[in-house]
């Protein structure tokens, strides 16, 4: 009797853990998509914006409208390209991000190389140094690199906005980790063959650490792509001007249209958008890459 | 006698490889480094025919007087206080919800990680049109249907009261996705016999959360708020696109002094020494962090 009386219990206490943990599921759905509506609703508005004439984004900003466009239309994206010379600032930004991209991922894993798997005098002091000099961001030295950068007559000019950014303390400290993490018979086998160090280096060490040169890459695409106090202080003219700057001038643009800003900004979002969609993997742990660190 | 040759190579070698990367660093961040500390002891403008002088701590006195950057360093101090402990917390939200088990996670995490992608620039600009005054406009519209009609509307960005907590609430849309991410990695690293061991000593959900996540998540905090409390002295876009720096100072921050000094009024040796107090901030959260973690590692 006892028993059976015991089991009863146990069934309603199971049966009410189910439901509990029904409940909580359905609650964390609900939750969940609350708030991924109101995470995306910006985006939405802008893409939708886009499509709309100039005069109904702010006015129908306020109703539901904001987020379905009525009658849908290209026009605002041709007057983006009436109006500026878009495709200059989007193949400057990507000339100059390119460029930082590509020079950085070369220089940064050859010195991270060099700190993790060779032996040399001067390199456990090198390395402090230049793990110190993680902590110093561009905002501390932004006035005298302005000062150096004019100078050396480098304002508005790619050089200025390309070669200060290429070596990277944190792009060779994410390399040095894992570089550090590599099996040491990786170059031992080079090392019996007679290839020289840099052979070695590309041929082997580069071929089993594409994850660190994704990281790298996607993290310094990122934050070059939305660069913006930088390029406003040493560009002057249109010439050299990338996306972030020329998107804030063009919101100030008179005649005001919110049509065309929010088309600008779509396609100034849209190539970063896509490949983050791909590579979405990638990015997340590129991203969760820079915590692991401390 | 072939080691020797070995070590030799080695250190050619590394030299070759190091020198591009260091020849940078130095050149374009340990020079102007202490060239900002060099230059903040000086008078020097762009342009002026006054010679070079030695000033001493003239610039720090002139700056601390300056009411402007003490406003500066307080918005930045109000932003820190506020963002890094609200997104801290909503990531973490966000980060224990998106771990638990359950189809269509993988969905939620990309749409609350996309802002993160989108150039802060950009966000500033969609954002200055959802705070459009008026009834129309989006955020007084949105106010306004949450509170049951009890909203009056409001110019965001134009009232001294509303202008940086607006300008915080779009950071923190764009930076929570970062840290999400960066936790739900440390979530995941927690090794779930930790867990189980919990559950049979018969601890609750709320339980297993303070004595077991909190504590291994525990690095993953603080460094996720030290950089969040760097940014939020290195807030500038936003500023400069939305509000520059105004309605009466407002919402103006260091970094916004700091370009107006050296950039708009030439004044190189001014710009020069708030940088260096910036620098003197960034210095000291990041030293706290590194007892706060060190602290941690003594214990165990």
């Amino acid at each position: 009797m006892k028993d059976i009386a015991n089991n009863n219990i146990k069934e309603v206490q199971g049966t009410q853990r189910q439901d509990r943990k029904l409940l909580s599921t359905i609650g964390s759905y609900l939750l969940l998509t609350v708030l991924a509506l109101l995470f995306i609703a910006p985006i939405v508005f802008m893409i939708v914006g886009s499509l709309k004439p100039d005069d109904l984004v702010l006015l129908e900003a306020g109703t539901l409208k904001a987020f379905l466009p009525e009658k849908a239309s290209f026009q605002n994206y041709w007057d983006v390209f009436e109006r500026v010379d878009f495709a200059r600032f989007f193949f400057n930004s990507l000339f100059i991000t390119g460029m930082i991209v590509l020079a950085g991922l070369l220089v940064n894993s050859l010195a991270a190389y060099a700190f993790a798997r060779l032996r040399w005098r001067g390199r456990t002091i090198l390395f402090a140094l230049v793990l110190a000099l993680m902590i110093i961001p561009l905002e501390a030295i932004a006035v005298p690199l302005f000062f150096q950068v004019t100078l050396f007559g480098w304002r508005n000019t790619y050089v200025a906005q390309i070669l200060p950014f290429i070596a990277n303390a944190f792009s060779i400290y994410l390399f040095y980790t894992f570089f550090i993490g590599l099996p040491k018979e990786l170059e031992e086998a080079a090392r019996v063959d007679g290839a020289g160090t840099i052979r070695t280096f590309f041929e082997i060490i580069v071929p089993v650490s594409l994850p660190v040169f994704a990281s790298v890459t996607i993290l310094t695409f990122l934050t070059q792509w939305g660069s913006f106090l930088w390029p406003l202080m040493v560009t002057i003219d249109e010439q050299v001007r990338p996306l972030p700057v020329a998107i804030a001038s063009f919101q100030t643009l008179p005649p005001l249209q919110w049509g065309d800003i929010m088309s600008f900004g779509v396609m100034m979002v849209a190539p970063i958008l896509i490949v983050f969609l791909v590579f979405q993997k990638w990015f997340v742990e590129g991203v969760a890459s820079t915590g692991t660190k401390g | 006698m072939p080691h020797s040759q070995k070590v030799k190579d080695d250190t050619r070698a590394a030299w070759i490889m190091a020198t591009p990367a260091l020849g940078g660093l130095f050149l374009f961040i340990a020079l102007p480094f202490l060239l900002a500390i060099a230059l903040s002891f000086t008078n020097l403008r762009l342009g002026s025919p006054l010679p070079i002088q030695f000033l001493g701590l003239e610039q720090y006195r002139r700056i601390w007087l300056d009411p402007s950057f003490r406003q500066a360093l307080l918005n930045n101090g109000l932003f820190a206080l506020v963002v890094v402990p609200v997104q801290t917390a909503l990531a973490l939200g966000l980060a224990l919800l998106l771990n638990r088990p359950l189809k269509g996670m993988a969905l939620f995490r990309t749409l609350f990680f996309m802002p993160v992608v989108f150039p802060m620039s950009l966000v500033a600009v969609i954002w200055t049109v959802i705070y459009a005054p008026g009834a129309n406009g989006m955020m007084n519209a949105f106010l306004d249907f949450v509170t049951f009609g009890l909203w009056a509307p409001r110019d965001f960005l134009r009232d001294p009261i509303f202008a940086l907590p607006s300008i915080m609430l779009l950071s923190l849309w764009q930076g929570v996705g970062f840290q999400m991410v960066i936790m739900l990695a440390g979530l995941q690293a927690i090794p779930s016999t930790l867990y189980e061991a919990a559950a049979i000593d018969g601890s609750n959900a709320w339980n297993q959360f303070r004595f077991v996540t909190l504590p291994q998540l525990r690095n993953t905090l603080i460094f996720v708020m030290l950089v969040t409390s760097i940014l939020s002295f290195r807030l500038f876009d936003q500023v400069q696109i939305m509000t520059q720096g105004g309605p009466n100072d407002a919402t103006t921050t260091v970094m916004y002094e700091v370009v107006k000094a050296a950039f708009e009024q030439q004044k190189m040796a001014k710009g020069a020494a708030m940088t260096v107090i910036f620098f003197i901030i960034v210095l000291a959260i990041t030293i706290a962090q590194r007892i706060l973690v060190k602290e941690e590692q003594v214990i165990d």
